[in-house]
């Protein structure tokens, strides 16, 4: 049950916990060798977050440092087959190099830290250096911005399910997280996905995709990293927006209950959810109104307000959807009383432009660099509610979908 | 599989109720002691337990002039909710006149869960959806259902099955209150009892509390149509150091943060064994740290009470039975609900009107009772 610290053999499968207690009766684990439960002395004690870790400062100040007004994170953690396919949009080959040099555009572009608090970067990343020596992790401190480190290893096909996925990488975790600290980083990121269609989410996604996520986010404070907790309901289908609204409520139902059971403190956390949308191919396209509206409702019903910020994914909208929608959340009523920053942790709405303009070649570099700033300054507006005027994007209306890549 | 909300024809009504119950500058009166309860405290003020007698305490606490401004709800037993004044006015219409809601308690008590020694469920599923029809028809808008659990940690207490049964009661319960049209309170009442510290208190709480939310949105209960109504954080009554107001505030806002979702419009907590001036006292400070504009203290629901003991005991103490002292126990209690509508809004001052002399109102009934006791039916 509950607050377990050190598990027993009767209580978890490996590395999975079963949890019962959403349901009323007892639920037998696949390998069936959850026994009778003999009461364990509970270790409530050692549940106190304040008292058992010595990172809990810390990592409650970097939550609150990233997640304030008028800031939001920039997500440039893509691994290198997903980057490689970015390049290629451009002509560049899938080489280290060239990921050093498009990276270095963003990080070093002016002014980036007025808007970014957070950059979260792919393991290749974090340990690269600017063409003339600098470390990039010195280049975002400099700027004012967390270095933040994507600690999953892509998804896996769950077996007996209808192309759903689970997020590998909890093995060796304590260990990886330990050595990024070193390097720098004070964030972490883990991207758990679920699609809806018929019969899906299923429940063995939900239960696995949370109850991984809870465990990384455990992990990552214990090795003082901020966890930032992404349950990403695709966009993907034809499906309506209630639709979506219900099962994003389930997913963030569960992954609170699973951060609960594993004792992560919730003010120490970020979350990065989707936006409620209707599913892509649904033949009417929505209203900002309505998405900021059903994003509001979804996320005062779900999201205690211990937690200091919602960071919300692009996960394909359009840069200006991804802007104008989270203007309006911040500015519809009932925003008022929403207890956690309700801010961004966009990749493709500030890079895919920004990649494209620079095309690769030198000359353009200043010219990306300057549209980046103003792409992270339109969503920094946004945040406060005060964006207004044209998108500086000039690919504002294309929504940017990529498929889901499995390792 | 649905994907709206099948609430019924009283969604909007029960958002607007809800409001009104945790509107600034109120709170709510628990005055639904069952009969064996109230009995219990009216044989120890040397009354007997009678029709009569119940009813007219009852009409102490509810006829006081301008209850209306400091109360915007209070909880009636099922005898009470069919009785009249004196003179032959139906306490329904009493309180709805003043503008206060009339809610009910649709539980049917504690009973010991099997296999579980020292903890309980609560009864009382069969036949709900028909009563709470028949309440709403009587004139209630509200209903409360009354779960408890213990914490001991050496014992390992409370249990996973305890938490699940409670959590998925409430929710069963909320569930059907809504569908008639009460708005429900959900009550996971951790009791007072324990050698336990603070700290203790609010990790229970907040795991108790995010399992009973998972079960409510299992059941789609539209959150925004419910009450929460909790313990404060406090340490076991045995735990042998004082805690200041403060230590409190600070505890219970950090935990409620946790694990109550902004959805929800207000927490009214219990006062479940703190004597009238500590809950008036810790429900203020509790307001005065809630205004901060520091981002760790947001609190988007209303803080406030839902007060049994708190808002009764000294009437009953002023009372005592007697023709000449109805009219001060009336005052008493006008005065006990103003202390905490101040307390609500951060702006109470002394002196308490209590006129008790008790550190605390602790009952050893309110919770888990040997099976064993003939007395034990609740």
């Amino acid at each position: 049950m509950a607050a377990f610290v050190g598990s027993s053999v009767s209580v978890f499968v490996g590395d999975r916990s079963v949890l019962s207690c959403s349901r009323a009766g007892r639920r037998v684990s696949e390998s069936g060798r959850r026994a009778v439960v003999t009461p364990v002395k509970m270790t409530y004690a050692a549940g106190i977050f304040e008292k058992s870790n010595p990172y809990a400062d810390e990592l409650k100040a970097t939550a609150r440092y990233i997640s304030q007004r008028g800031r939001g994170i920039l997500a440039s953690d893509e691994s290198n087959s997903t980057t490689g396919k970015r390049l290629a949009i451009v002509d560049l080959e899938n080489e280290e190099v060239n990921r050093r040099d498009w990276r270095e555009l963003l990080y070093t572009a002016p002014d980036l830290g007025k808007y970014i608090s957070g950059a979260i970067m792919f393991e290749e990343t974090l340990y690269q250096k600017a063409a003339d020596g600098t470390p990039f992790v010195d280049i975002l401190k400099d700027q004012g911005i967390f270095p933040g480190i994507k600690v999953d290893t892509g998804l896996t096909a769950l077996p007996r399910t209808d192309a759903e996925t689970a997020t590998t990488g909890l093995d060796g975790l304590p260990d990886r997280c330990a050595a990024y600290y070193k390097q720098g980083a004070r964030f972490a990121k883990w991207r758990a996905v679920l699609r809806i269609g018929d019969g899906c989410p299923s429940d063995a996604a939900i239960i696995e995709n949370c109850h991984a996520l809870a465990r990384y986010a455990q992990i990552s404070q214990a090795a003082g990293l901020v966890p930032i907790v992404e349950p990403e309901v695709l966009l993907d289908g034809d499906h309506d927006i209630d639709r979506t609204a219900y099962e994003t409520e389930k997913v963030l139902s569960y992954t609170f209950r699973f951060l609960n059971e594993y004792d992560v403190c919730l003010d120490a956390i970020l979350l990065k959810p989707n936006m409620i949308n209707p599913g892509g191919d649904y033949p009417t396209p929505p209203t900002p109104q309505d998405v900021a509206s059903y994003t509001l409702r979804t996320m005062l019903r779900g999201v205690p307000g211990a937690v200091p910020g919602i960071h919300f994914l692009s996960g394909g909208m359009s840069d200006a959807e991804a802007t104008e929608n989270l203007n309006l959340l911040n500015t519809i009523e009932g925003s008022e009383r929403a207890p956690w920053s309700l801010t961004f942790s966009y990749g493709r709405a500030l890079q895919i432009a920004v990649l494209k303009t620079w095309s690769g070649k030198p000359e353009n570099k200043e010219k990306a660099q300057t549209l980046l700033t103003a792409l992270a300054r339109a969503n920094s507006q946004a945040q406060l509610g005060k964006f207004e005027g044209e998108h500086p994007s000039p690919e504002a209306k294309t929504r940017n979908w990529q498929p889901l890549r499995l390792v | 599989m649905y994907f709206g909300r099948a609430i019924g024809p009283y969604e909007s009504e029960l958002v607007a109720n809800a409001q009104l119950l945790s509107k600034s500058g109120g709170g709510i009166l628990a005055s639904d002691e069952s009969t064996g309860t109230i009995g219990k405290r009216l044989v120890s003020a040397g009354l007997e337990n009678t029709e009569t007698t119940r009813r007219d305490f009852r009409e102490l606490l509810y006829t006081g002039e301008e209850l209306g401004k400091y109360l915007n709800g209070v909880i009636l037993f099922h005898e009470t909710l069919y009785q009249s004044t004196r003179r032959g006015e139906r306490f329904v219409d009493v309180l709805t006149k003043q503008g206060i809601l009339v809610g009910i308690k649709v539980d049917k008590g504690l009973k010991p869960l099997p296999k579980h020694p020292e903890e309980t469920y609560t009864e009382g599923l069969d036949g709900l959806e028909d009563r709470c029809k028949e309440y709403y028809k009587q004139g209630a808008r509200f209903a409360k259902w009354r779960t408890t659990l213990k914490i001991d940690v050496g014992k390992s207490l409370p249990s996973e099955a305890c938490i699940a049964v409670n959590a998925a009661g409430l929710a069963d319960y909320a569930s059907i209150a809504q569908k008639s049209g009460l708005v429900p309170i959900v009550e996971p009442e951790i009791l007072i009892d324990g050698t336990h510290g603070v700290d203790i208190s609010a990790v229970v709480a907040e795991h108790v509390i995010s399992a009973v939310y998972e079960q409510l949105r299992v059941r789609q209960v539209l959150l925004e149509g419910t009450l929460l109504k909790p313990m404060m954080i406090l340490p076991g009554s045995s735990w042998p150091e004082k805690v200041s107001p403060e230590l409190v505030a600070a505890v219970t806002i950090k935990a409620m943060r946790r694990c109550v979702p902004a959805a929800v419009p207000g927490i009214m907590f219990l006062s479940g064994g703190m004597s009238e001036e500590q809950a008036t006292v810790n429900l203020n400070t509790i307001n005065i740290l809630a205004k901060s504009d520091e981002k760790e203290l947001i609190c988007p629901w209303s803080l406030s009470f839902s007060y049994g003991r708190a808002l009764q005991s000294s009437v009953l103490g002023t009372w005592g039975g007697k023709e000449e002292t109805r009219e001060d126990a009336r005052t008493v209690a006008v005065s006990l609900a103003r202390a905490n509508s101040l307390a609500q809004q951060g702006l109470y001052e002394g002196p308490h009107p209590t006129t008790l002399q008790v550190s605390n109102l602790i009952e050893g009934f309110r919770g888990w009772r040997d099976p064993a006791d003939p007395d034990h039916k609740i």
